[in-house]
C-alpha cells in the first residue's frame, strides 16, 4: 500500500497500517475456521458430491458405441439415412471388423443392450453376429454385406443402421428425451408411441401426490404442534415421545403395519363390516393404490412436520395472543392475525422438507403403492437395478433434482427462505 | 460308495492343505450371495454347514440376489469384486456371461462327476444354458388357490384365473410383463409353442394386454415372491402367482387352506456363477465350493428343506423326504412327471431382446 494520501494511514502497534493487518488477521481467522471444517468438507465432497455428478454425467455419457464400434461409425458418417437405402459394402466390412474385435474383447453385448433400449431386438441380433462374426477372416472373407443379411435378417434392414447412427455420438440427448416419453430418430425428436407413454405420467402423478401428502402433513401436524407448544411441560413432554416413537421404529414396520389395517380383510374394513358400516361384499379398497401411499407416507412423514412447526411455535409468546384478545378480537381473529402469521416459518420449513422428502421416497409407495399409487423413483430404482439402463436412470433423476430446485427457488421468490426456521 | 471316497479324500486333502499352507492357496473367508429366506436356508443346511465343517472356511451371506447383476456391474467398474460365489436366475446369468462379469466354466473339469461317473456336463445336460452358469434347481412360476374361497369346483386350469364369471374374487400376479403376457396368450387361445412368435408382433401384444384387461380391475399387482403367499393367507386373493416352494411352505409348513394349480407353470432356473476377476486365493475357493456345493448327494441335499427341483438327473433318484415334516418331497417338485406335463418353457433370449420394450408398455398399461 502507498501512502500517497494527504492524510497518514493509522499503523498498528507494528508500524504496519491497520487496515492492511486488520485483513491479514481476518483472513487468517477465515483460513483457520476453514481448516476446521476441511475434513468434513473434503468428506462431503468425495463422498457426496462427485458420486452425484458421476451419476448425473451417465444421462448425457454415450461414448460406448463410437468406443466399440469405431469403424463402422466413421464409415457411417458419410452415408445418408433418409436416402431409404443400405450403407454400401464399406459400411459392412467395418461393422464385420469391429464386431469381431468386440466379440474377442467381451464388449459386444454391451453394445447391444445400449442400442436395445433404442430398439427392441437388437441385443440378439449382435450376439448371434458376434458369435459368427468370431470365426471369420477379414482378408478373404468378403464381401460382408451378404453375408452379415444372411446372419441376420436386420442387418439388411434399414431402422437398424439407422439406429446405430442417431445413437453413435459421444454424448446424446436421447436419455433425457426418453426420460420425457420422447425418442432420438433419424428425423429428430418425436414423441414415443403412445402405448409406451408412462414417465411424463409419473413426473407428474409424484408432483401431484407429494403435494397432497405435504398438504394432509400440515393439516394433521399443525394442531399437534401447537398442542405441543402450549401444554405444560408433563403433557408436552409426553405428547413429544408419541410423536417421536413412530419416528424411531423401522421404516419397514411402518409400511407394513398400514398394509394389515388397510386391506380389504384388513382391520379397518373388517370393523367397519362388524358395524355394519359397509357390505361384507363392498369392502373399501384403500391399499395398493393411491390412499395406500397417502395415508402411509402422510403417517411416516408426519414428524418432519411437526418437529420444525412445534420448535417455531415455542418461540411465539403467548403474550400475543392474549394481548389481542384484551383488545377485542375474538378467538377466530387473533388466531389467524396474530398467531398465524408468526408460525409461517415453521409452516414453511416443515412443508419443505416434507415435499423434498415425499418426491424422492421408494420404499412406502413400493409396498402399499400398487400400480396407481408409485411414484417416479420406483422408475428409477427399477431402471438401475433390473433393466441396467443406468443413463435413463440418471436422466430421470437430474430431471427430479432440478424440478426440487426449481420449486425451492420459486418458494424463495414468493415466500423467502429467510422466512423458514428450524427453531429458535 | 465313489461319493463317501470323493469327500473323504476332499476332506483329506483340505486338511492337508489346511494345515500347510494355510490361507496362501486357498482363501479362509468367502462371501456368498443369494436370495434369503427359505431359500438361503436350505442352502446354508445343504451346502454352507458341512462345507464350513469340513474345510474350517468362514461363509459369509449377502441377501442379494435380486439386485446382482446391477451390483457386480458396478463392483467391476469399481474395480472392487467382494463376492465370491453368486445365486443368480438363469437369465442374468447368461446377461453377466456376456458381459464378462462371470467366470467361464468347464463342467467336466471343474465340477464333480455323478457317483456312476457320467461326467458333470452329461449329468446336468440342458440345463447348462450358459457357459458361466452352475445350475442349481428347477423352479417355477406357479398358481396357488385358497381351497375354501374358490366354491366347489375348485381350479386346475391356469386359464382359470382368467375366468372371474366361474371364480369372483381378487387374483394377485407379478406386476411384470414375463410370463403374465405368456398366460394371457395362452389363455387367449394362442398354442404354446405359437406364443413367444405372437409375442414379437405389436397386434400379439396388444392381443396380449386386451386379455389382461377383463381382469384389471380383479388383479393386485405384486412385485416380491413373498407377497402372493401373504396375500392368500390373509384371504385378501383367492389366487395368484409366485415360485412354488414359497407355495410348499404355506401349504405344507404353515398348514393354510391353499392349493396349487400346476397347470401352466413357467419353469425357470437358479444356479452359482463366479464372478471374474476373482484373485488366485479367492477363485480356488470358489471352485472348491462349487465343486462339494453341487455334487449329486448335495443337490439333492437341498431338496430336504425346499420343493425345488435339483437340477441334476442324477440327484433326483435321491430326494428323499423334508427334514422337518417327513413328508415325500418329490411329488411336490416342478420337475415331477405329472407336474412336468403341464409345464411352459421361457424363451430367455426373446426376453433379452423385448424386456425393456415390454416393459415400458406393461407399466403404460397398468398406469391406464
Amino acid at each position: 500500500m502507498s501512502a500517497s494520501t494527504n492524510t497518514e494511514p493509522m499503523l498498528s502497534a507494528d508500524g504496519k497500517p491497520l487496515k492492511q493487518s486488520l485483513a491479514r488477521a481476518l483472513r487468517r481467522q477465515k483460513i483457520r475456521a476453514l481448516l476446521l471444517i476441511a475434513p468434513l468438507l473434503i468428506f462431503i465432497f468425495i463422498a457426496f458430491i462427485l458420486p452425484i455428478i458421476s451419476m448425473l454425467f451417465r444421462s448425457v455419457e454415450n461414448d460406448i458405441v463410437a468406443t466399440t464400434l469405431p469403424q463402422t461409425v466413421a464409415a457411417l458418417e458419410t452415408w445418408d439415412s433418409s436416402t431409404g437405402e443400405l450403407p454400401d459394402e464399406a459400411v459392412y466390412a467395418a461393422f464385420a471388423s469391429d464386431i469381431q474385435k468386440a466379440a474377442k474383447a467381451k464388449v459386444h453385448t454391451k453394445v447391444g443392450l445400449r442400442l436395445n433400449y433404442e430398439q427392441s431386438g437388437i441385443a440378439s441380433l449382435f450376439k448371434k453376429t458376434a458369435r459368427k462374426a468370431k470365426k471369420w477372416d477379414m482378408e478373404t472373407d468378403g464381401p460382408f454385406k451378404e453375408k452379415l443379411i444372411d446372419v441376420h435378417k436386420g442387418w439388411g434392414k434399414i431402422e437398424t443402421w439407422q439406429t446405430l447412427k442417431v445413437h453413435s455420438s459421444n454424448y446424446t440427448s436421447g436419455y433425457f428425451l426418453n426420460a420425457i416419453d420422447m425418442r432420438k430418430t433419424a428425423d429428430g425428436p418425436e414423441f414415443q408411441p403412445e402405448n409406451k407413454q408412462i414417465l411424463l405420467t409419473l413426473f407428474g402423478r409424484t408432483l401431484i401426490m407429494s403435494l397432497i401428502i405435504t398438504g394432509s402433513c400440515l393439516l394433521f401436524g399443525y394442531p399437534v404442534a401447537w398442542l405441543l407448544a402450549n401444554l405444560p411441560m408433563r403433557q408436552a413432554n409426553l405428547l413429544m415421545i408419541l410423536v417421536l416413537l413412530p419416528f424411531w421404529t423401522s421404516l419397514l414396520v411402518r409400511t407394513s403395519a398400514w398394509k394389515v389395517m388397510l386391506q380389504q380383510q384388513g382391520v379397518i374394513n373388517d370393523v367397519l363390516v362388524n358395524l355394519g358400516l359397509v357390505s361384507d361384499g363392498a369392502r373399501l379398497v384403500m391399499i395398493n393404490n393411491e390412499i395406500g401411499t397417502i395415508v402411509a407416507m402422510t403417517h411416516i412423514l408426519l414428524p418432519f412436520m411437526i418437529l420444525p412447526m412445534y420448535s417455531v411455535m415455542q418461540t411465539i409468546p403467548p403474550s400475543y395472543v392474549r394481548a389481542a384478545k384484551s383488545l377485542g378480537a375474538t378467538n377466530t381473529t387473533a388466531f389467524w392475525r396474530v398467531y398465524f402469521p408468526q408460525s409461517v416459518p415453521g409452516i414453511g420449513a416443515g412443508s419443505i422438507l416434507v415435499f423434498i422428502l415425499a418426491i424422492g421416497y421408494y420404499i412406502t409407495p413400493e409396498i402399499v403403492g400398487g400400480t396407481k399409487g408409485v411414484f417416479i423413483s420406483n422408475r428409477i430404482a427399477y431402471h438401475i437395478l433390473r433393466s441396467l439402463n443406468w443413463g435413463l436412470a440418471a436422466a430421470l433423476g437430474t430431471i427430479l433434482l432440478v424440478a426440487v430446485l426449481i420449486l425451492y427457488w420459486t418458494y424463495d421468490k414468493i415466500v423467502g427462505i429467510d422466512n423458514v426456521k428450524l427453531g429458535g | 460308495m465313489k461319493s463317501t471316497k470323493t469327500i473323504l479324500t476332499g476332506a483329506a486333502l483340505s486338511l492337508v492343505a489346511g494345515s500347510a499352507f494355510a490361507g496362501s492357496h486357498m482363501a479362509s473367508e468367502m462371501t456368498i450371495v443369494s436370495w434369503g429366506g427359505a431359500y438361503s436356508k436350505s442352502q446354508l443346511n445343504a451346502y454352507h454347514n458341512p462345507y464350513s465343517e469340513m474345510t474350517g472356511v468362514t461363509i459369509l451371506n449377502d441377501d442379494s440376489s435380486s439386485t446382482a447383476v446391477a451390483k457386480l456391474r458396478a463392483m467391476n467398474e469399481a474395480g472392487n469384486i467382494t463376492w465370491d460365489v453368486v445365486d443368480v436366475e438363469a437369465a442374468p446369468a447368461m446377461q453377466l456371461c456376456d458381459e464378462g462379469l462371470a467366470m467361464v466354466i468347464d463342467p467336466d473339469t471343474m465340477l464333480a462327476a455323478a457317483p456312476d461317473g457320467t461326467p458333470a456336463s452329461e449329468d446336468f445336460g440342458d440345463m447348462l444354458v450358459s457357459e458361466c452358469f452352475i445350475p442349481q434347481i428347477v423352479y417355477s412360476t406357479t398358481f396357488g388357490y385358497r381351497t375354501d374361497l374358490v366354491g366347489d369346483t375348485a381350479p386346475t386350469s391356469v386359464c382359470d384365473v382368467f375366468d372371474t364369471a366361474a371364480y369372483p374374487g381378487k387374483r394377485s400376479l407379478f406386476s411384470v410383463p414375463i410370463n403374465t403376457m405368456e398366460w394371457a396368450l395362452l389363455c387367449d387361445g394362442v398354442a404354446k409353442s405359437d406364443i413367444y412368435d405372437t409375442l414379437e408382433t405389436e397386434e400379439g401384444q396388444d392381443r396380449a394386454l386386451a386379455k389382461l384387461d377383463t381382469i384389471k380391475d380383479d388383479v393386485i399387482w405384486v412385485s416380491a415372491g413373498s407377497d402372493t403367499p401373504q396375500l392368500l393367507a390373509d384371504g385378501e386373493v383367492i389366487m395368484g402367482a409366485t415360485y412354488n416352494g414359497r407355495l410348499f411352505s404355506l401349504i405344507e409348513e404353515q398348514k393354510q387352506p391353499v392349493a396349487m394349480i400346476w397347470d401352466g407353470q413357467v419353469m425357470d432356473l437358479d444356479g452359482w456363477i463366479i464372478p471374474a476377476g476373482l484373485s488366485p486365493e479367492r477363485q480356488a475357493r470358489a471352485l472348491d465350493y462349487i465343486m462339494f456345493a453341487t455334487d449329486t448327494q448335495r443337490l439333492a441335499d437341498q431338496a430336504k428343506w425346499i420343493s425345488y427341483g435339483p437340477a441334476r438327473k442324477s440327484s433326483a433318484p435321491l430326494v428323499g423326504k423334508h427334514a422337518d415334516l417327513g413328508i415325500d418331497m418329490a411329488p411336490h417338485m416342478p420337475t415331477a412327471p405329472e407336474n412336468l406335463s403341464r409345464a411352459f418353457l421361457m424363451n430367455y433370449d426373446f426376453w433379452a431382446d423385448y424386456r425393456d420394450d415390454l416393459d415400458a408398455k406393461f407399466q403404460a398399461w397398468l398406469a391406464k
